[in-house]
């Protein structure tokens, strides 16, 4: 069963310097299940995730033959359908928990928005919920976090907060952009694991964007590789040692292996007859 | 570690408060101090005997003596300086020359309604210019952005007392609509004196309080015309200021997760990144308010209206210096007041400066 | 043309001088495209001609007086903006006051960025205890109301043209301190710096001959954008009989002159507002659109 299917998907920016393509005929489609988009920075990931929400402001622009979420068009829902099916049925996870926690509100209002605004909860019981969401993403002293302001946090203690409060209403797809690249190594793990396993609970379907192949790899079912804007390769993520596009091998080679021989790592191939 | 949800480096909120207060409040007295000292040497510049400007020339010479002991002159110029800041701190900013009266009680008489005039003025300019700023940030480019952006522009570029003799010639000559120069018509002034208990000098307040709803018409029909003017040149700053701010704060990656939520439009601006715009933005409109106190210094010479500003200039006309240095001074000290109680404010709706 | 074009726009270019054209002839096509900051641009030149051609353009002596013409309304024959109290033609006044005007501007505008610049250079270069007295000296000259102090200052000098000058750049200063302070921190540790003060170069000479020089285009910049401010300071103090004295046609104290005429002969006041507006309009809009051009991030598209 799809939950999502895109095709074609463009999204380009109008900008002084000329147009700028940063996503060009990308096409997948998705059930409930884990998708790994990953590139090398600026390969349009990012883009690719937020057309989905709708979220590409002016001067960008979306282009889709078809965007279907759960028969629903999105290239012609209104922008109250989308706010409808944003939050509430497609939730996303940004990069980095100092800046996409506004810093000036309280965790906990910022939890509980959504339930007092949207879903027109009273304040005990958002309350309840938001705690509930943060012993979900094993915070022990939520209350305390739910009183603090988004800089009294650490990063891994921000994205929790940030992941809690996008599972709240248990979306039907969630949309992870490097929900852990801005964090220590030590909590990437750990935050890692929490995403993985709500995920897995609840059944939901993920897209989950990064620059880290073996990380997508060990994560995801399936993995798209794109490249300036395009797809060069989608695979299923066991045959990923089998790929077979040179910018896919690129980029495994790129990774420097425990135990594996201690030669120079070669510099990532890029070819722009790929990206044609 | 990442289970320490406080971060446990930072210094105790308490202590980091305590520290910055003092801080601030140490700079503020440095900027004083240089304050009453320019004032000090202009002052001494002044090729004006104090002594015979105060007394007159019939004085006696044991007269002048006396006074010149009193006001320190016989000592040298780094004690003079020394009694003058004493003096000062303890309100007494030396004696009228015109009027032989203390600056002090003089400028307390008129200030009042400088105040009225450049607090209406701000009230205009916040809630004309911050709306005017969003509708510019959130569709840059568009005719209402530019509108903005030249109306802005305008008010940057008009001198304020020709903007108040227009505005004198149209609404008042021409159309009829407000009341003339002064505070009050010539009819309602005497009774103001007697009638109203003057609690804070404002006539708005002083006739709301009083009840006396007749000659609060009166001062709005009168107030009007300036303190427009005078928000009007407080739009053009806080708007500009405003829609730099806002696509600033729209920019931010917070924004989209807020829109992520479904939140509506409204509330994305209005809420989220009104919260982040009010925080460089109380800073500004400070710094208006300032501007207007001086702003007021022409704008009260047009309308003629009895304020600090009247006060300076009169004064200057006929070179009462103690007076004009005095005014300055307390301009200055209003500034520096201002300053700290933005920095106060900041602090409030910002959690990080805390 | 079209090849000049090309070698300006080349996205590689061959040499310094060549990326430095690249960038301002960039600069210009997006300055160009801002409407409002074309139209700034057209009032400053016209200003120049004006102030340049002044005894040619005006029609008629703007000091001596003719009673018999005293307040002509505007369209009159031969006084298209009518004629002042003392029978003065309104235009010719004012196209010899734009000469006075240009004058202060370029007064202002060279003798207080200067001694920014000097407080704020010295301040970055030395650091330490210099820059703390420095720049508590520029702070607490900020924290002046700026009209207030050349008034007061014009009270102790006297009224003209030089002492309002000269108090107009005793309150404008404070602010090119700052910039220049701000661009010395960044090059004071540079390595050509560095390099000049190995080959045995005093302070003296690396402040003006290699740290100034770096301030230069950000302090040009604001000066551009505080032009509009001086000219209504300026204008402000001449209408309070403090700046220029009549009957020279300084445009302040021309409005202050028609000022007891505004009700019946309201273009004697209103004639010379009008040009003080253009004016420093002209100013704002030619220093917005300098602005945008160099912090692209804060225009709309
Ligand atoms: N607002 C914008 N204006 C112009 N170009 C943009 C804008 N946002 C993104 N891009 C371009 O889109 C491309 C893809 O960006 P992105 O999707 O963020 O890459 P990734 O997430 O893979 O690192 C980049 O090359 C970038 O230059
Ligand atoms: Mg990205």
């Amino acid at each position: 069963m799809t939950l999502l299917s895109v095709q074609n998907l463009r999204v380009s920016f109008d900008t002084e310097a000329g147009l700028v393509e940063a996503v060009r005929g990308v096409s997948f489609s998705l059930g409930r299940e884990r998708l790994g988009i990953v590139g090398e920075s600026g390969s349009g990931k990012t883009q690719t995730g937020r057309a989905v929400l709708r979220l590409i402001r002016p001067p960008g622009r979306i282009e889709a033959d078809r965007m279907d979420f759960d028969g629903q068009n999105l290239m012609t829902a209104s922008e109250r359908e989308m706010r409808a099916l944003r939050g509430r049925r497609i939730a996303m996870v940004m990069q980095d928990p100092k800046y996409s926690l506004n810093p000036v509100m309280k965790v906990g209002a910022q939890l509980m928005e959504g339930l007092r605004q949207r879903d027109r909860l009273g304040r005990a019981e958002a309350h309840a919920k938001a705690v509930a969401a943060l012993d979900a993403v094993q915070i022990r002293d939520p209350e305390r976090v739910m009183e603090a302001y988004p800089h009294e946090l650490s990063g891994g203690m921000g994205q929790r907060v940030m992941i809690a409060m996008m599972l709240i209403p248990d979306p039907d797809l969630l949309i992870a952009d490097e929900p852990t690249s801005a964090l220590d190594v030590t909590v990437q793990a750990e935050v890692l694991s929490i995403l993985d396993g709500l995920v897995r609970t609840r059944g939901m379907g993920l897209i989950f964007i990064s620059h880290d192949l073996r990380l997508v790899a060990r994560f995801c079912d399936r993995v798209l590789v794109m490249f300036k804007g395009r797809v060069v390769e989608e695979l299923a993520a066991r045959d990923l040692m089998q790929a077979r596009h040179p910018y896919t091998q690129g980029l495994l080679n790129c990774l420097p292996r425990i135990g594996g021989p201690r030669v120079p790592l070669p510099a990532l191939d890029r070819n722009a007859e790929w990206a044609r | 570690m990442a289970s320490t949800p406080i971060d446990p480096t930072g210094p105790s909120r308490l202590f980091s408060l305590t520290r910055r207060t003092a801080g601030v409040l140490v700079s503020l007295a440095f900027t004083f101090l240089g304050l009453l000292f320019v004032t000090f040497i202009i002052a001494r510049v002044v090729p004006i005997d104090p002594v015979l400007a105060i007394l007159g020339d019939r004085a006696t010479d044991a007269q002048i003596a006396a006074e010149r002991l009193r006001l320190g002159l016989d000592e040298p110029l780094w004690k003079q300086f020394g009694i003058y800041v004493w003096q000062a701190v303890q309100g007494d900013l030396g004696t009228s020359i015109r009027t032989k009266q203390p600056v002090i009680s003089e400028i307390a008489q008129y200030f009042p309604a400088t105040l009225e005039l450049a607090t209406l003025a701000t009230i205009f300019g916040v809630l004309l210019g911050v709306p005017a700023g969003v509708l510019a940030a959130t569709k840059p480019g568009s005719w209402a952005d530019q509108l903005v952006r030249l109306v802005g522009l305008m008010g940057y570029s008009m001198p304020v007392f020709w903007l108040g003799l227009m505005g004198l010639l149209l609404f008042y000559g021409v159309l009829g609509w407000v009341g003339g120069p002064g505070r009050l018509d010539a009819a309602f002034d005497m009774m103001f004196e007697f009638e109203v208990t003057q609690h804070t000098g404002m006539i708005l307040l002083d006739t709301a309080l009083a009840g006396r709803w007749d000659m609060f018409a009166n001062a709005i029909s009168h107030i009007i015309l300036p303190a427009g003017i005078l928000g009007y040149l407080s739009m053009a700053y806080i708007s500009r200021m405003t829609r730099s701010f806002m696509m600033n704060e729209l920019g931010q990656e917070y924004i989209t997760t807020a829109r992520v939520k479904g939140m509506p439009e409204r509330r994305v601006i209005w809420v989220h990144a009104m919260k982040n715009v009010m925080v460089p933005l109380i800073t500004v409109v400070a710094l208006s308010y300032a501007f207007l106190l001086e702003g007021a210094v022409l704008t009260e010479t047009i309308f003629g209206w009895p304020g600090l500003g009247s006060y300076i200039t009169d004064a200057l006309l006929v070179g009462d210096m103690p007076s004009v240095l005095g005014g300055t001074v307390v301009v200055g000290v209003a500034y520096i007041g201002l300053n700290m109680l933005s920095d106060v404010l900041y602090r409030l709706v910002d959690p990080r400066a805390r | 043309m079209a090849e000049l074009a090309a070698w300006l726009r080349d996205p590689s270019p061959k040499s310094r001088l060549q990326a430095r054209l690249g960038q301002g002839y960039m600069g210009w096509l997006r300055f160009r495209r801002n409407p409002l900051a074309m139209i700034g641009l057209l009032i400053v030149m016209l200003l120049l001609v004006v102030a340049a051609l002044a005894p040619v353009l005006a029609p008629h002596d703007p000091i001596t007086q003719d009673l018999r013409m005293r307040l002509l309304p505007p369209l009159t024959e031969g006084h298209i903006l009518g004629t002042d109290d003392f029978g003065r033609d309104i235009l010719s006044r004012l196209i010899m006051g734009s000469r006075i005007t240009l004058f202060i501007i370029a007064m202002v505008a060279v003798t207080a960025p200067l001694f920014g610049m000097l407080v704020g250079t010295v301040a970055g270069y030395f650091g330490g205890l210099v820059d703390e007295v420095l720049m508590r000296l520029t702070d607490i000259f900020l924290a002046f109301p700026k009209l207030i102090l050349a008034l007061a200052l014009v009270a102790v000098l006297g009224p003209g043209m030089e002492n309002a000058v000269l108090a107009i750049a005793l309150t404008s200063w404070p602010p090119y301190a700052r910039v220049a302070r701000a661009e010395t921190l960044t090059v004071r540790n540079s390595d050509y710096i560095a390099a000049v003060r190995l080959q045995g170069a005093g302070a003296g000479r690396i402040i003006l001959g290699h740290v100034m020089p770096m301030c230069l285009p950000s302090v040009i910049i604001r000066v551009t954008l505080d032009m509009a401010g001086v000219i209504l300071i300026a204008a402000g103090l001449g209408f309070l009989g403090l700046g220029v004295q009549p009957p020279m046609p300084e445009w302040g104290a021309m409005i202050s002159a028609g000022r007891k005429y505004l009700f019946e002969q309201w273009w004697v006041a209103t004639m010379p507002g009008l040009a003080i507006f253009i004016v420093s309009l002209g100013f704002n809009l030619l220093g917005d659109g300098l602005r945008d051009v160099l912090d692209p991030r804060n225009s709309g598209k």
